[in-house]
């Protein structure tokens, strides 16, 4: 790999042994996939809570903060493994939420802004086209790529540190124009008509597209896609597919025409999307009982919009006594709720919204043992696909129908 | 094929250093988070091939690498207690995949020709040689 000065000086430890390290890892990474030097990135989103990284990589942390490692480029944090305002009350470890403390101090120290949410670009973070970034969480990268036209990897825990520390990303895969370009081409036959059916679409191509070198071309699109729709539907084509990137012809900005997508090269394979399928993608989520245990949203994090959709739709209504439901969104998401008296609409049909955590992190399987937890429904299909990697039964299901089983304590079989 | 002759695979060079273990072959693809029990290191997916299986001290063999961000921390924290594969083959790696093993120090490679999946069998002897981009298969007699 072909090396700058400033990089020749990081590596001979001119920049002390955290970027050093970092840059090594780097190399490494590249090299593997052929990269032939190193890009400079604007921003770095980390993802590291101390239940994925273990006590292994939390002392990789605490080594980097005690060889005075400082983030050279603006930092921010992903979602964590608790809520401190509510987690001993939902059972959750106490050891977790003390290495999350810790990990927390070790990240401010190092520079970060401890953002804690998986929708940095809803709130905060604004990427724009062609803007080189090394974002960790997929659904934040492939939204990036394909909706703002920035370019990032998937910058896992360990690369996104390495990033923030060097400034700097191996250039290979998403940062590389032709890997940009379409692979597959999908026809759209069946219309999404609400944010979790983008999900459903996601969860529909992403089963079929397996590959992080993959990217899929949706045509045929005869409605306009929301910004929560447009979420959902990268968040299930990372969780389903590894995928980071798709164009949406006619929408997204490396996408204003099919020739476009492809670069002029032929699909190397077509799905098409039936009427029904995505009712079907719904479908596939068998209950084994009809007893709901837990309803939760907000994988990822919660717009204001869908908060207010909630709110709406549980007004004067009261959650089953037997089931337990749970939003989860962003510090700012949450107090644009209490101020709009979303919260207090929710809480009081028995609701509970959950700050700065996503489920599947939240010590999924402590609370399953503690609670009993089997059957989860959720509007988010990224959720159910990874839920059940934790012990649950996970139920997709529209938003509404969600709600209407955290009401009755059921879900249609 | 005689009991002692081996199949060599060869592709461009991989991470790690060179190591040799027990093929453990996942007919589909694998993450750290969607599949696997990181406690204990075994494959806790029900509907996934291997449900049960622990890939510990394995050659873990796979069509491709899935999953997000939890993937490319687990390789470290498995190896640092004694769960962790000594080498992985894919078909496509991903990312986060070859993070966490660059991190952990765990072998993996990448398009192999012949492609590992075709050729490797649950309980073969395998050598791996990333930097050389060589592995051996011994069949299992």
């Amino acid at each position: 790999m072909k090396l700058t000065a400033e990089e020749a000086a990081i590596l001979a430890g001119h920049r002390g042994k955290p970027a050093r390290r970092a840059l090594e890892m780097q190399i490494a990474t590249g090299e593997f996939f052929g990269a032939e030097e190193m890009v400079p990135v604007t921003s770095a989103h980390l993802t590291g809570d101390a239940e994925s990284m273990g006590d292994a990589g939390l002392a990789f942390v605490e080594e980097l903060a005690r060889e005075g490692a400082r983030f050279v480029v603006p930092t921010t944090t992903n979602s964590r493994n608790v809520d401190f305002a509510c987690y001993r009350e939902l059972g959750q470890p106490e050891e977790v939420a003390r290495k999350e403390q810790r990990l927390r101090e070790l990240v401010v120290t190092m520079g970060a802004i401890p953002l804690d949410s998986c929708t940095n670009y809803q709130s905060i973070c604004q990427p724009r086209f062609g803007e080189h970034l090394a974002w960790g969480d997929t659904g934040t990268v492939i939204w990036a790529n394909a909706v703002a036209g920035a370019r990032s990897n998937f910058e896992g825990g360990p690369a996104s540190y390495a990033a923030a520390l060097t400034g700097r990303v191996p250039a290979y895969g998403m940062h590389l124009p032709e890997c940009r370009l379409g692979t597959h081409l999908v026809e759209l036959r069946d219309q999404p008509r609400s944010a979790s059916d983008w999900g459903a679409l996601g969860c529909l191509v992403g089963r079929q597209l397996t590959n992080y070198w993959l990217v899929p071309v949706f045509t045929g699109l005869g409605v306009e896609p929301s910004a929560d729709g447009l979420k959902q539907l990268g968040a299930a084509l990372a969780s389903y597919g590894s995928l980071a990137m798709f164009h949406l012809v006619g929408s997204t900005p490396e996408a204003r025409t099919l020739e476009d997508a492809f670069g002029g090269r032929p699909p190397r394979g077509r799905i098409v999307v039936e009427p029904g399928d995505l009712q079907r993608a719904y479908r596939s989520f068998v209950a084994e009982r009809a007893e709901v245990d837990l309803v939760v949203f907000g994988t990822p994090h919660l717009s204001i919009f869908e908060v207010r959709q909630l709110a709406g739709l549980l007004d004067g209504r009261r959650v089953h006594r037997r089931t337990m439901l749970l939003l989860t969104t962003s510090a700012e998401v949450k107090a644009l709720a209490d101020r709009l008296g979303y919260t207090r609409t929710i809480e009081a049909a028995g609701g509970r919204i959950a700050v700065g955590v996503c489920y599947y992190i939240m010590t999924p399987r402590e609370l399953a043992r503690r609670h009993g937890f089997r059957t989860i429904v959720t509007d988010s299909a990224k959720l159910a696909n990874i839920i059940g990697g934790s012990g649950y039964n996970p139920i997709f299901r529209p938003t509404a129908e969600c709600v209407d089983a955290a009401v009755t304590g059921r879900v249609a079989r | 094929m005689t009991a002692d002759a081996a199949v060599v695979l060869t592709g461009h060079s991989g991470v790690g250093d060179p190591v040799e273990g027990e093929a453990l072959v996942s007919p589909e693809g694998f993450s750290a988070r969607y599949d696997l029990d990181r406690a204990t290191g075994v494959i806790a997916r029900e509907s996934h091939a291997l449900h049960g299986r622990s890939i510990a001290g394995k050659v873990f063999v796979c069509p491709v690498a899935k999953g997000g961000f939890a993937t490319s921390w687990a390789l470290l924290d498995l190896k640092a207690r004694d769960l962790a594969p000594v080498a992985m083959l894919f078909g496509w790696a991903n990312p986060v995949m070859v993070q966490g093993a660059v991190l952990a120090g765990v072998a993996l490679m990448d398009r192999l020709r012949p492609d590992p999946m075709e050729v490797v069998r649950t309980g073969d002897w395998v050598r791996v040689d990333p930097k050389a981009g060589r592995v051996e298969v011994r069949r299992r007699s």
